[in-house]
């Protein structure tokens, strides 16, 4: 069913029908829940792995989230097909999944990744309208309740980094908020960005360490030494605010804040030869070496209970 | 002054290595070289008082066009050290470049240039280009020369709340077959701190002699009140420059 995903920059109607095939193909496995409407009444979706049990702890993989970081969604896309596919034969996988669940939105902001469709590659925001201005969207990154309103991201409707009228006002992220908040089991939360090539935890909104600062520390460079074992792709670890910027309104921030402890971020290739427009012969390279920090965050989070 | 040991991993380090960066394109670059960093080694901060803020860095210096399939092993070309000296923001100057790399890091590219430069001098039309996405592998040099060429805009527009990067050529258009080759780009550049797209029309000319050289460029700002939003979440840049003649600012 993946052969005939070309994975990079397909419309999300392709991505959504390929969802529904996976769920068809292994359906003791997957399933597909609606968390919710885009503002403008797109579905939102979330692939659900599990494999029985009820309120079982989980993981949040959220991608796509900036409409214009292709290589984020298509990266989901690959990771939802292997975490199917290798169930039942990765030992370490299949013991992680008859523990635990993972849930993994592949376009957590359909509305601006249809934009970069249609209209504007570079789109990054939501695409609300903002009363009183010529310009759309909120960036969702800076649209949490976490320092919300804080250095590290801008008033101004028009700049790509507006962080919205309040915390929470962009319905992309309050369907997220409520879904998590819900289901009150979640024990990481991960988010897929690009570009830059690092792995990060929080905080983005204060360069204070968290309590769990060497922990998360020590999880993200493990990760990030197993990706690097597959073609040598250098990441940097840290947090967000010392290794990138300080920037007010962050999900990290916010899953950490309401005590989801193992809360990181990656930003996929690369350091900015191609930025946002990562070649498609980068894609499942990409993927198979991030699945592997994935994988090792997954299996702390599964031997490290709390 | 002392220098304040930084964090070779942290966003000043990886600042001050970009802007090294875009200086040696414009020193070294051309449609067959153009120059990347895969992180910076050590990194060194140095207080200049009214001069401003100068960082010491080492860094490995990457060619990008050589491996250009699934791999990121770019061409290794060493090591360089550098200086970059930040003025203060409300002087809106340009920051300053210092760099020397170690062994054989300028590539020979006479041959490649002086064919390419022949090809287009002798055409019968002029060339030009756009890209939705794809860039067709004869295209190559001309993605790598509107790079570089970005590089001249991107050290100028540098400062410390700044990581630029060249998102995407729009089209470019040759104007000339003149022994100076002339062509018009227009570019988007990302801005990576403020997530700014940020779209530059720029004349250049290149000759394997001549090298790169920026004559003018022009910002389009998204919108009227845009402006406001680049200005208030960068520093020290003015609303509307235009360069002409003379690239030299360091």
């Amino acid at each position: 069913y993946t052969s005939s995903l070309k994975y990079q920059g397909e419309s999300h109607h392709s991505i959504y029908n390929w969802m529904d095939s996976l769920v068809t193909e292994y359906p003791n496995l997957v399933s597909k829940e609606h968390i919710g409407l885009t503002y403008e009444n797109h579905a939102m979706y979330v692939l659900k792995f599990s494999t029985g049990g009820s309120s079982r702890p989980a993981i949040w993989i959220d991608a796509g989230i900036h409409a214009r970081e292709w290589v984020s969604s298509a990266t989901a896309v690959w990771t939802a097909n292997k975490i199917a596919t290798d169930y039942g034969h990765d030992s370490s996988l299949t013991s992680l999944l008859n523990k635990m669940d993972i849930y993994l939105m592949i376009v957590t902001n359909p509305d601006g990744y249809v934009y970069t469709h249609t209209s504007d590659r570079m789109w990054r925001k939501t695409r609300s309208v903002n009363p009183g201005s010529m310009c759309r969207g909120v960036d969702p990154n800076r649209n949490w309740d976490a320092g919300f309103g804080g250095p590290g991201a801008s008033s101004n409707p028009c700049s790509d980094s507006y962080h919205g009228p309040y915390a929470h006002s962009e319905v992309e992220v309050k369907n997220v908020v409520n879904f998590i908040q819900s289901h009150g089991q979640f024990k990481s939360f991960i988010s897929i960005h690009a570009y830059s090539q690092l792995l990060m935890y929080p905080y983005g909104y204060t360069c204070t360490n968290v309590p769990d600062q060497a922990e998360l520390d020590s999880v993200g460079r493990s990760a990030v030494n197993a990706l690097s074992s597959l073609y040598g792709t250098q990441y940097k670890v840290g947090n967000i605010c010392r290794i990138i910027y300080q920037a007010s309104g962050g999900s990290i921030d916010w899953s950490y804040d309401i005590g989801i402890k193992y809360s990181f971020a990656f930003e996929l290739r690369d350091t900015g030869r191609y930025g946002f427009l990562l070649p498609a012969s980068q894609i499942i390279p990409t993927a198979s070496e991030t699945w592997l920090a994935l994988k090792h965050i997954m299996e702390h989070v599964r031997d490290n209970a709390y | 002054m002392p220098v304040e040991e930084l964090d070779p991993s942290h966003y000043p380090a990886t600042r001050a290595a970009k802007v090294a960066e875009h200086f040696i394109n414009t020193r070294y670059g051309s449609p067959f070289a153009w120059f990347g960093s895969s992180g910076v080694k050590k990194a060194g901060l140095e207080d200049m008082g009214v001069l401003g803020t100068k960082y010491h860095i080492e860094f490995t210096l990457k060619e990008m066009t050589r491996n250009v399939k699934s791999s990121v092993i770019l061409y290794d070309m060493g090591l360089c050290s550098a200086e970059v000296l930040f003025h203060r923001a409300d002087e809106r100057k340009p920051p300053q470049v210092q760099c020397t790399c170690s062994g054989a890091f300028q590539v020979n590219t006479s041959a490649e240039e002086e064919d390419l430069y022949q090809r287009l001098r002798n055409a019968t039309s002029l060339l030009s280009g756009n890209s939705v996405g794809h860039i067709d592998p004869e295209m190559a040099p001309f993605w790598h020369l509107g790079g570089v060429a970005s590089s001249f805009i991107m050290l100028r527009e540098s400062n410390e709340s700044t990581l630029l990067n060249m998102a995407h050529i729009d089209n470019f258009t040759q104007m000339t077959k003149d022994a100076q080759l002339m062509f018009q780009y227009d570019i988007l550049l990302h801005d990576m701190v403020s997530q700014e797209i940020l779209k530059w029309k720029l004349l250049l000319s290149w000759s394997p002699d001549g090298g790169v050289k920026v004559l003018e460029a022009e910002w389009d700002p998204k919108c009227r009140s845009c402006e406001r939003a680049h200005l208030t979440v960068t520093t020290g840049i003015a609303a509307e420059q235009e360069m002409k003649g003379d690239n030299n600012n360091v």
